[in-house]
């Protein structure tokens, strides 16, 4: 009984271990063709559409809703204290820092990362892959270093966008339903919020996640077993290891960025 | 030239002859590996032992690039789905590998495509996309793209089927005038032995990864071999058993007790 746990979990290391290096060779390939979208600038911008514009407004939506309740969660605490000035840098602080790239990220996931590997996963399944090979054209270049490319870029811009518009929806919040003065709002936000520490920190994290997400979404979708049922499978995998990669990398970016 | 998949041994040392500018077909039951081959040749896998040489180059010693060169020069390949890419129209299929491989202006290219879409009888269906056509109609398409480079040999994986009578008529006299017409090398992999007989110069028997027989249409029609016998007739039982190796029936319905309890 134990000799046959320990298989199993030997086994399934060893399967993990092994795709994790099958990633990794992958990834190098995807990197190497990178060059090609200098020749070819418009896949990218086709791709940046699909991966980018696509996943707009349910990033628009998210922002806002969580900048708003976020102001509400915050004046909550903060009026015991009399502190409710401070609501601005609750907000803002949670938002770049942590909420903005781990949201966006989460959202890329479920939203453009899925419908990457299910796009790769159909191609590969109607040989349109092998059909592309055999007529010369090399599918890493063709499809997916563009795809690659197009969510490394979209992801942090995605990101600032989410930040902004949920500052916004704190700022609704903040003084239209709960009477914090706007400059009071503004001002502790310009004078407690610093570029580098927080802004520039949490762009890094979106790189990290966009980089991390994008990566497996491709794999996943290379690498799926060309059946129906291969398919949903690989589809599931992106989503649910890429909100995990991006969790784990989120408190392992903390603890390096922000510990004392 | 041998190839193994797991521990099924799909090729066992097979040697195969393909004549330029004549059409040869590859026959055998499903499940014998015939598309494995097109892509043993095609260099896509790559075989345990022995070689592949195409246009006397050995496909897999050649590095990817010249692999790429080889295939842009020589190969065109017809899948059996068909492998449009779904988000380009009929017209972009065709002209893709062009687009890809040339230099020409589009001018150049929108004559070329049309010429190849004449040919097989689809000039006016350039504007719909690949989930409007029928599957005989994609498969002509997917031919005009193949001949788009007017390589010197083009591969038919299955090329009939799951055709109705009509678009495999097209499809085998599209077949027979490319190569007479363009003096290009066709390979064939069919099981469709009527078809496949119709039109081919040379036929490769293949089963259990051996050449079972090879030879005109002529001499494999008064084969002695029961096995091709058994094969092109389309007989039911004979050499190759109707039934997949299972325990004796009167054992397995006895069981039957079992599966009420």
């Amino acid at each position: 009984m134990i000799a046959d746990k320990l298989q199993a979990i030997g086994h399934s290391t060893f399967n993990w271990i092994s795709r994790v290096g099958k990633a990794s060779l992958f990834l190098w390939q995807v990197l190497l063709s990178l060059p090609y979208m200098m020749q070819r600038p418009m896949l990218l911008v086709r791709q940046l559409y699909y991966v980018g514009v696509q996943t707009l407004l349910i990033i628009l939506v998210a922002g806002l809703f969580v900048g708003m309740v976020l102001a509400l969660q915050a004046y909550i605490v903060l009026v015991d204290f009399g502190a409710e000035d401070s609501i601005s840098l609750m907000v803002s602080l949670s938002i770049l820092r942590e909420l903005g790239p781990v949201f966006t990220g989460l959202l890329f996931a479920g939203r453009a990362g899925s419908a990457l590997t299910a796009e790769i996963g159909l191609m590969k399944s109607t040989e349109q892959l092998s059909g592309m090979e055999m007529m010369a054209v090399d599918p890493m270049k063709y499809i997916i270093a563009p795809r690659f490319l197009a969510g490394v870029i979209a992801v942090p811009l995605l990101t600032s966008i989410f930040m902004a518009i949920a500052i916004m929806g704190g700022y609704f919040v903040a003084t239209d339903m709960l009477g914090i003065y706007e400059g009071v709002f503004w001002s502790q936000m310009t004078n407690n919020v610093d570029f580098f520490t927080d802004v520039m920190n949490g762009m890094i994290k979106s790189l990290v996640f966009g980089f991390v997400v994008v990566w497996i979404a491709v794999f996943e979708g290379y690498d799926c077993v060309p059946t129906s049922e291969g398919l949903g499978q690989a589809t599931t995998r992106t989503v649910v290891h890429g909100s995990l990669a991006v969790l784990g990398l989120d408190f392992i970016l903390t603890a390096l960025m922000f510990s004392v | 030239m041998s190839f193994s998949r797991g521990n099924r041994l799909i090729f066992d040392n097979i040697n195969m002859d393909i004549e330029r500018g004549k059409v040869t077909a590859i026959m055998g039951p499903s499940g014998t590996g015939k598309t494995t081959l097109l892509k043993l040749i095609g260099g896509q896998l790559k075989p345990d032992s022995g070689t592949v040489l195409v246009d006397g180059e050995n496909v897999h010693k050649l590095s990817q690039s010249a692999l790429y060169k080889l295939r842009r020069r020589t190969m065109g390949m017809l899948f059996q789905s068909g492998a449009l890419l779904t988000d380009l129209s009929v017209f972009d299929n065709v002209a893709f590998p062009l687009r890809e491989h040339t230099k020409l202006p589009e001018s150049a290219i929108y004559r070329l495509v049309l010429i190849k879409l004449e040919a097989v009888g689809l000039r006016g269906a350039r504007d719909l996309m690949p989930a409007e056509l029928s599957g005989g109609m994609a498969r002509r398409v997917a031919l005009a793209r193949a001949i788009a480079l007017d390589p010197q040999m083009i591969m038919f994986d299955e090329p009939f089927t799951g055709q109705d009578p009509i678009s495999m008529g097209v499809l085998v006299k599209l077949i027979d005038s490319m190569n007479h017409a363009l003096g290009m090398t066709s390979v064939v992999v069919s099981h469709d032995v009527e078809e496949t007989a119709s039109i081919a110069d040379y036929i490769y028997v293949i089963s259990n990864g051996k050449v079972e027989q090879s030879g005109t249409p002529v001499e494999l029609k008064h084969s002695s071999s029961p096995w091709v016998q058994q094969f092109l007739g389309g007989l039911a039982d004979g050499p190759v058993p109707f039934h997949f190796a299972a325990d004796p029936l009167m054992d397995d319905l006895m069981k039957v007790e079992k599966h009420d309890r």
